[in-house]
């Protein structure tokens, strides 16, 4: 059978609190309350449920969604073999029957005929019909789900059904404040906190144009692959380039002036 | 002959001998030419003179052509050296020899001009080849009968060349006379207009090729510098300013940029200079600024002489540019680069006021931060004011203080000298300082009000079929579309006669507007300055020019000033709220009065004002009953006149319903979008928070509206909301940004939203 062992998240995972969500979330798991966790993409959501996890001490499974997922990708699905055929559980069946938090990430790209098959999950009812097995799972009294929802991209044709919103509670995520992004960086990387500030002042200019031609700001993760980079040796201003402008860009208004507020900040102009 | 030599009688006279001329207007200048000439040509380039003098006196033009080649030749071998004589006299004798010869006089004058601008090598033959083939293709090609007909543009190109040149480089200046001729060689009329910079296509293709870094193909770039690096917007206007390089000889300030309620004026040009480049000087400028909206709080200006102002400034600037650094270092080398480095020292103040010299030379210690071999107050006040600011951002009141104890501490009795010592001592970055200033001052009235046009009919708009528009819904971040049904007429109309009485009431009013309008006017046209022939003096230029004059400096003949009238090329759309809150009655007694009264009575102010002004204006009313039913009215439609059909419709306006504020804003912006002005923009009249029946919740219709401000924001749509709601400061901003203002006052809102509009748009 499944081993809920591999699911343990064994180390704690570095996680810094923005406001008291580590609290909060715990009393949502002590109701066994489904949570939605929204912000922008790298502002620490996937961290934040790792982190949870740890600390609630209940394994893991995260799916990463996609439009072409099926109900069946999450709910599991007859395999032939060679001497008939033999059922395999979905990740979200799986986390039913051993009692951890399931994490849909990114459930919008999720077709809506998808998604609903988390419904009867999420009410009362706590079970998840397995119709082809024919078989009604009674969810574990310790599974938990939890999704996440990033509301800056989506188009509103892929925005979550009313019905589903109306399940969850919510976290709104947001990019840390500049001072705990700074030590977040610092601890990640291993660079020095000044430089680490400096760095999340470029992150300032990219995210105060968003919707002037800007989808997304930078994430706080680009700002950590920046971080390690420089840490690795490359110069401030590459670094910066290489993981904070051309991922995000190519709109060359924008790439200048990202690239003047870098030569600003680093004074390496 | 050696050039040391006086010019003696007899040479003298045997050189006016070879010119073999009897043109009497020679003879009053040739021996000043001659001594010119001598000075600074070989003896053989002195020889080629002559000749190609004796060539112009003999083709039968008249005096002119030689007059001006003997005048100008010095200058212009000076600049592009003699040995290029040849190739010019080539190019009189096809001149010559063509219908054109009309043209050779104002090419010779202008030529020392042209010269340079063209003293690098092999830019000369460049510019009379186009001369040469601008000649060929548009002379006697009209009707087909070749070479008959002189160019008709030819002379006019020549005259207008240097001005041409002070702003394009040659290959800019031959894209221009491309355009020209492929466009109107057959059109003579329009040729000439093109070619004398007067159609608007003329000067369009002009901007297009100027050099340097223009502010409008860079508006984008700068306002993302704005919003990214500082958290700021404002409209970006552009100044014409002379073309920088083309008045080495003229040491007029150039206009500084500015920050005001109508945005931010920066130059409409800037070249790259001292190692920073166009765009960077821009983003200077903009630091700056930003820096004052930031960290500057205004001074009270009336008790304080123009020269403590003058200190109050450099030292508020210097703050400012600290602050700037500190948050990012990497403008330190743009300051540096670009701040004058005024010599200590270098002002003479038995001549000249240096107080002016004496705080750029402070400006400049304080910026390097460093005050080498300064003199004991100098390095005092370095020290006081990093002192200030080296454990915090101290405050504009700070450095007043700080000044006024310089000014005091330096004071000297030449500084009272009318000479001010100018040279090193403007910083260009920034901005003229005049938002650090208040003045308690009054102002007076003027006669005269204004007569209204004839009214002409417009073009009526009936009930359409509806239009839909979406909605932001906060809570789901994500629109609803098509969510909201909006109705468009044309309002009913009224006894326009009831406009006129309100009017009539405010004529005292009107003329203190009238006074602001004209005052505005002007603005319309745009100055072109540095003027050799224009329509007015230019007192400034002038002034300079006599100094130049007096101190034996050559002085900048370009002494006068025209206008362009510049259309403003704003396109205006006012919306009204028509909810039912605008019946509210105010005041007590005798003066009470609705909201609506007053509303149209400013309104009917402001569209007189507009009409004043000649800028496309529209109005239109909205309210809202549910969001199946949103209403809009047209009261004015944007190039209706204003007259008795607008004034029907204004007197027949009436309160009801609802503000559902979102889906009106789009559709206005669905007419603004239209037009094809350059600033587009929206002003809301509104006395209250957006709310419908059919919404309870109080934030989703404040949302929605802010929403679609930013929708027009990226439609290039500036919007502007005036409100009449006294707790409007709760919602307002989070709608609007900064671009609002609230009146608390509300009787004065007849006088306040012309004054709002206009400030808006000076
Ligand atoms: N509060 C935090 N404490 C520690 N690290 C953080 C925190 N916030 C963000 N990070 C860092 O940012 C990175 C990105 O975070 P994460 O992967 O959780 O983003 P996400 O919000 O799940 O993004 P996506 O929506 O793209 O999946 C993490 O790997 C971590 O380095
Ligand atoms: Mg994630």
């Amino acid at each position: 059978m499944t081993d809920s062992e591999q699911y343990q998240v064994r180390q704690e995972p570095f996680y810094r609190q923005q406001g008291n969500e580590v609290a909060l979330y715990a009393a949502a798991y002590a109701a066994r309350l489904p949570v939605m966790v929204k912000g922008p993409t790298g502002c620490g959501k996937s961290r934040f449920i790792e982190y949870m996890a740890w600390k609630l001490d209940r394994p893991l499974i995260t799916v990463a969604c996609n439009e072409d997922m099926t109900a069946s990708d999450l709910v599991g699905r007859y395999l032939l073999e060679a001497g008939g055929t033999r059922w395999l559980d979905g990740p979200l069946t799986t986390a039913a029957r051993i009692g951890a938090i399931c994490y849909l990430d990114e459930i919008v790209e999720a077709r809506q005929d998808t998604t609903v098959v988390i419904h009867p999950l999420t009410d009362h009812r706590r079970t998840l019909p397995l119709d082809k097995k024919g078989e009604l799972l009674r969810a574990h009294a310790d599974f938990q789900l939890v999704i996440s929802y990033n509301p800056g991209y989506q188009s509103l044709m892929k925005d979550l059904k009313e019905s589903t919103k109306q399940r969850f509670t919510a976290f709104d995520f947001d990019y840390p404040e500049a001072e705990l992004e700074a030590t977040i960086l610092a601890s990640e990387s291993g660079i020095d906190h000044a430089l680490a500030t400096q760095l999340v002042a470029v992150a300032a200019a990219a995210r105060r144009l968003k919707g002037h031609g800007l989808d997304e700001g930078v994430s706080t993760r680009l700002l950590v692959y920046a971080a390690t980079l420089i840490r690795n040796g490359v110069a401030a201003g590459d670094a910066c380039r290489m993981a904070l402008v051309r991922p995000i860009t190519d709109d060359r208004d924008i790439r200048d002036t990202l690239e003047h507020a870098i030569d600003a900040i680093f004074a390496c102009g | 002959m050696t050039r040391s030599e006086a010019l003696s009688a007899e040479h003298l006279a045997a050189c006016r001998a070879r010119l073999d001329c009897r043109l009497p207007q020679v003879d009053g200048v040739f021996a000043d030419c001659l001594r010119e000439a001598i000075a600074v040509l070989t003896p053989a380039g002195v020889d080629a003179y002559l000749d190609c003098a004796r060539f112009l006196g003999r083709i039968g033009r008249g005096a002119e052509p030689l007059l001006a080649f003997l005048e100008e030749w010095p200058a212009v071998a000076g600049s592009v050296g003699e040995g290029t004589l040849p190739v010019v006299v080539a190019t009189l004798q096809r001149l010559h020899r063509s219908p054109n010869g009309k043209a050779i006089a104002p090419f010779l004058q202008s030529l020392a001009a042209v010269s340079r601008r063209l003293a690098a090598g092999g830019q000369l033959q460049r510019y009379l080849d186009l001369t040469l083939r601008l000649m060929e293709q548009t002379s006697g090609s009209i009707h087909g009968i070749h070479k008959t007909f002189a160019s008709p543009c030819l002379p006019d190109f020549l005259v207008h060349a240097p001005t041409l040149l002070a702003s394009l480089s040659i290959a800019g200046l031959t894209n221009w006379v491309d355009y020209g001729v492929r466009n109107y060689a057959a059109h003579p009329e329009r040729q000439r207009d093109y070619f004398r910079l007067q159609s608007a296509d003329s000067r369009a293709v002009f901007q297009r090729e100027r050099h340097g870094t223009l502010l409008v193909d860079h508006e984008r770039l700068l306002d993302l510098y704005l919003r990214g690096l500082w958290g700021e917007q404002a409209l970006l206007v552009p100044y014409a300013v002379a073309s920088e390089a083309a008045n080495p000889a003229s040491p007029m300030p150039p206009a500084q940029p500015y920050d005001d309620a109508g945005g931010i004026r920066l130059p409409d040009v800037l070249d790259d200079a001292c190692g920073v480049s166009g765009i960077d000087r821009y983003r200077a400028a903009l630091a700056h600024i930003a820096g004052h909206r930031r960290w500057s709080t205004p001074l009270v200006a009336d008790n304080l002489s123009p020269m403590q102002r003058l200190a109050v400034e450099t030292f508020e600037d210097s703050r400012i540019d600290t602050l700037i650094v500190r948050r990012y270092p990497g403008m330190r080398r743009i300051f540096r680069a670009l701040h004058p480095r005024p010599v200590a020292g270098a002002c003479d103040p038995q001549r000249f006021s240096c107080l002016r010299h004496r705080l750029a030379v402070l400006s400049r210690a304080l910026l390097d931060g460093e005050d080498g071999d300064a003199d004991g107050d100098l390095r005092e006040f370095v020290a006081r004011f990093r002192q200030a600011l080296a454990d915090g951002e101290a405050s504009s009141q700070a450095m007043a203080g700080l000044a006024l104890a310089y000014v005091a501490r330096t004071r000297r009795q030449s500084d009272q000298l009318p000479e001010v010592y100018f040279s090193d001592t403007l910083v260009d970055y920034r901005d003229d300082n005049r938002h650090l200033w208040r003045f308690h001052e009054l102002s007076d009235d003027e006669e005269m009000f204004a007569e209204h046009r004839p009214a002409s009919a417009s073009a009526e708009i009936d009930c359409l079929p509806p239009r839909h528009y979406p909605e932001w819904d906060h809570h789901s971040q994500s629109y609803r579309p098509d969510w909201v049904s909006l109705y468009e007429s044309l309002h009913p109309s009224g006894d326009a006669a009831l406009i006129d009485r309100l009017l009539d009431r405010h004529a005292t009013l009107a003329r203190r507007l009238k006074r602001l309008l004209d005052i505005l006017k002007p603005q319309e046209r745009v100055r072109l300055r540095f003027q050799e022939d224009g329509s007015e003096l230019d007192v400034d230029v002038a002034v300079r020019s006599l100094i130049d004059c007096r101190c034996g400096v050559t002085p900048d003949p370009r002494i006068n000033m025209s206008h362009r009238s510049n259309g403003r090329n704003l396109a205006v759309l006012l919306l009204l709220d028509l909810s039912a809150s605008l019946a509210d009655k105010f005041g007590s007694g005798d003066g009470e009065q609705t909201v609506l009264e007053l509303s149209q009575e400013a309104v009917s102010l402001l569209a007189w004002s507009i009409d004043q002004l000649g800028d496309p204006f529209a109005i239109a009313g909205f309210h809202s009953d549910t969001r199946h039913d949103v209403r809009y009215l047209h009261l004015k439609g944007s190039s209706e006149p204003w007259g008795d059909a607008v004034k029907r419709r204004l007197a027949a306006m009436q309160a009801g319903y609802s503000t559902r504020i979102g889906a009106a804003l789009r559709h206005a912006a669905h007419y603004l979008a239209a037009s094809r002005a350059e600033k587009k923009l929206l002003l809301v009249l509104t006395d209250g928070r957006p709310s419908d029946v059919d919404v309870s919740d109080g934030r989703l219709l404040i949302e929605d509206a802010r929403k679609a401000v930013g929708e027009l924001d990226r439609q290039g749509i500036f919007s502007y909301c005036i409100s009449l709601d006294a707790k409007a400061d709760e919602y307002v901003g989070h709608i609007f940004g900064h671009h609002y203002s609230v009146i608390d006052r509300i009787e004065r809102l007849p006088q306040r939203l012309p004054e709002l509009f206009m400030a808006l748009t000076r």
